[in-house]
């Protein structure tokens, strides 16, 4: 382990907060030159930020990205980028939704209705993620391409099953289309806020749970220690006795399974149906929680929690008359920023290492030292 | 095929060398796919198959997709992998409407294209300059451009007449030419409903009546570029950063300038393909690409890197669109085409001895063809996947075919050893 000193800890927090910081001088430069108040923007935020629903949707919120950025930091870890994340869980809640919901599942004891519902999100997840990983150890299919396809081909699927003549409904007073309801046996409940129409997930304990898997997997275990090292270096991990096929195919269904969760804390705590309102893209915000987060436990529930608290104070931007799309380039300008950051801080890590090998040999061998 | 990240599947021994194939030959399979195209529209009764009203609104649907698989081109080919081509795009999109309900569509055209420049060159400082991975700078801006775009829009389009918070004013289309005489008479043959001539006049009529001025600039942008890069020294010396960079540097190749023009150049690409897709449809709208930037990657990939096949690719995936859009009929007759062409890939791996995959091949085109078979009709909702399907199919049966650059995706610094 590396030493925690004072300098290495700021040099760790140095790039997020100078992310955050750019970011937020350059959108207030947007909003100064469109001819907005930045001070009233935040002023809004800040308003909105302090009633306790706000805060309970950004919890809730922050839960879905945070199982989303699991899901791509699993791949992260062994350089396999699960661009894919986002076709996953929307495949994987509507297949979850509509078994819950289904009329079958009535006589089924609570929890195993439940526990059936959260396993068969994870199956889809991992199966949707299974054929990019069989693509690429069989015939050397980049997974980026492949899950970028998958993503385009899970919308349309999607949009086939989630109709009125397959899986769906038509919502009674409405043009939403959506799978029936699941029934109070198959929800999980909430926990009531003071002072807060909506409540906390229950399924905020999964997203911890994952979490704390992720971390004791990863650092505990010997697949943990092989999936770090074929990303570090895959000629060593093979040189070692790893079968980096077989590391693919698992932390890509691994990394599948988790982000078939995605979807599930909303819908058995909130939503009970998936219907064409269903939060969509949140993959791809997975992938920006955990770069920011640097694919580490605790960092990516930080940068969730701030992302879904962004998410949430920008509904109130709307009735101030500011467009709320400047939360989403500010987000966008975090991920750019932070990521060059980042580099540049290792830049400056590998520069300032090389200077103290450099002083140290230096001193052992000066030309005197070595002529006498 | 890499884009970074692990090696793991890849072939171990370098492919063959491949014969350089006449250009009669391709005559040859462009003349045997129409005839198996019109045998199906024979059999089927699809006429739409081979109209020239399809042929034309495929042109119209393929240029926007060409333009960014030609970005694509430019910048994988210099070793830089390009996501972010969708967001690009959508730059392309807003800036076409912005400056085309104000100045016209060809002032539309340039703006949109300029929008994607910068969101090029931004790609190009984040990779280039700063190492960052290519993907994860591409993911970013496909967070960040649709989000500018909107913001933008509901700045400056919800108080212009005919304008809302997401969709801009009515565009004017650039102007449109038809080859006088021929088009007639080609129309004329159509009518005959006779095998293969009626077709081929069907396709020759769409690529001569009512062609926008866009779309001869996008044939002229395919031809200029493969004369750039594989015609010119310039071109050479772009090509060999992707390649391999270390080689180009040391043979004194300015890796860090090239990769930059590239990149940038590839926003631009995109951007152009937006504006097409903005002008061509009279009016910017949020969410107007719905993944073209994707599609256009795809047709990249399927094109196998070079302007000649993404041309066919963004050919063929135009078509597949204008199919959905105008007759179910034809839609359902292309599972037909589907089915054979597996068939066909099939056959050919067989005979190069690639015995499982050739079985794959041939089981699912015994699927498409039973499913075509078995049903009346494509659902709907079903036909937008097909470009993405068959992308994936082209990957996993033919991937032994494809070649892209050497060096793509991976991080380059100056005077690096490999």
């Amino acid at each position: 382990m590396r030493n925690l000193t004072l300098r290495s800890v700021l040099l760790g927090l140095a790039a997020p907060v100078g992310a955050l910081v750019f970011a937020a001088l350059l959108c207030a430069g947007i909003l100064a030159v469109t001819g907005h108040s930045p001070v009233d923007t935040v002023d809004a935020m800040s308003a909105s930020a302090q009633r306790p629903r706000t805060l309970v949707n950004s919890l809730n919120t922050a839960v879905s990205y945070y199982l989303s950025a699991v899901a791509v930091a699993i791949g992260f870890r062994m350089k396999l980028f699960n661009i894919g994340v986002d076709g996953q869980y929307r495949m994987a809640a509507l297949l979850a939704a509509a078994l819950a919901g289904a009329a079958f599942m009535e006589g089924v004891p609570p929890v195993l209705r439940v526990t059936m519902t959260v396993l068969a999100s994870m199956l889809v997840g991992a199966a949707w993620a299974g054929i990019a990983a069989l693509l690429k150890v069989t015939r050397g299919v980049s997974e980026v391409i492949s899950t970028i396809m998958l993503n385009a081909i899970a919308t349309y699927l999607v949009s086939y099953l989630n109709n009125p003549a397959r899986l769906a409904e038509v919502n009674p007073g409405s043009n939403d289309v959506k799978t029936p309801d699941i029934t109070a046996g198959g929800q999980v409940p909430g926990f009531e806020v003071t002072g807060s129409s909506s409540k906390v997930y229950g399924l905020v304990f999964l997203a911890v749970l994952v979490g704390f898997l992720y971390w004791f997997v990863l650092s505990r275990t010997r697949f943990g220690f092989e999936l770090k090292a074929t990303g570090l270096s895959e000629s060593a991990a093979v040189a070692s006795g790893v079968s980096v096929k077989k590391m693919v195919v698992i932390s890509m269904l691994l990394s599948g399974a988790v982000a078939g969760l995605v979807g599930i804390p909303e819908l058995l705590g909130a939503s009970h149906s998936y219907s064409l309102n269903f939060p969509a893209g949140v993959g791809f915000i997975g992938i920006a929680v955990a770069l920011l987060g640097r694919n580490h436990p605790i960092g990516m529930a930080v940068a969730a929690l701030l992302w879904g608290f962004l998410f949430n104070t920008a509904n109130s931007l709307d009735t101030a008359g500011v467009p709320r799309e400047i939360v989403d380039i500010m987000q966008g300008v975090i991920v750019l920023s932070v990521v060059v950051a980042y580099e540049l801080v290792r830049r400056y890590r590998v520069r300032a290492e090389q200077h103290a090998v450099g002083h140290a040999l230096g001193r052992t061998k000066t030309a005197e030292e070595v002529s006498a | 095929m890499t884009v970074g990240g692990l090696s793991v599947g890849l072939a171990k021994a370098p492919a063959r060398r491949s014969r350089r194939i006449p250009p009669y030959v391709y005559l040859l399979i462009a003349v045997g796919a129409l005839a198996v195209v019109s045998t199906v529209r024979v059999f089927t009764g699809a006429t739409d198959l081979t109209s020239s009203g399809t042929v034309q609104a495929a042109l119209t649907a393929a240029v926007p997709l060409a333009m960014a698989a030609l970005g694509g081109v430019w910048t994988e080919r210099a070793g830089v992998v390009n996501i972010g081509l969708e967001g690009m795009m959508v730059l392309g999109t807003f800036g076409a409407g912005y400056a085309g309900y104000q100045w016209g569509p060809w002032a539309g055209v340039v703006f949109g294209l300029i929008l994607g420049l910068v969101a090029g060159l931004l790609h190009a400082v984040a990779t280039v300059t700063f190492g960052v991975d290519h993907i994860v700078s591409g993911v970013a801006i496909n967070l960040l451009a649709p989000g500018i775009a909107l913001f933008l829009s509901k700045l400056y389009f919800a108080d212009a007449p005919g304008g809302g918070q997401k969709q801009s004013p009515r565009l004017e289309d650039a102007a449109k030419v038809t080859l006088p005489g021929f088009s007639d008479l080609m129309g004329t043959i159509e009518t005959k409903r006779w095998f293969f001539v009626s077709d081929l006049a069907g396709v020759l009529r769409g690529l001569t009546t009512q062609v926008s001025l866009l779309t001869l600039l996008a044939v002229v942008l395919i031809v200029a570029t493969a004369w750039v890069l594989w015609r010119t020294p310039f071109g050479l010396r772009l090509r060999s950063c992707g390649e391999s960079p270390s080689a180009a540097e040391s043979l004194g190749v300015n890796v860090y300038k090239y990769k930059y023009l590239a990149v940038t150049a590839s926003g631009a690409f995109a951007g152009l393909g937006g504006a097409f897709l903005a002008v061509s449809s009279g009016q910017f709208r949020d969410g107007q690409t719905a993944g073209r930037g994707f599609i256009g990657l795809a047709a990249m990939i399927f094109g196998n890197w070079r302007p000649g096949g993404l041309a066919t690719g963004a050919g063929l995936f135009g078509y597949t669109d204008a199919m959905a859009l105008r007759s179910a009929d034809a839609v359902h007759a292309l599972l037909l085409l589907l089915g054979i062409a597996l068939i066909v890939v099939a056959a050919i791996q067989y005979r190069s001895g690639h015995y499982v995959l050739s079985g794959v091949a041939a089981a699912i085109g015994v699927l498409f063809g039973w499913w075509f078979f078995a049903s009346d009709e494509v659902p709907p909702e079903l036909v937008g996947a097909a470009p993405y399907v068959v992308t994936l199919l082209v990957l996993g049966l033919a991937s032994q075919r494809l070649r892209p650059p050497k060096f793509v995706g991976e991080p380059y610094r100056r005077g690096q050893a490999v």
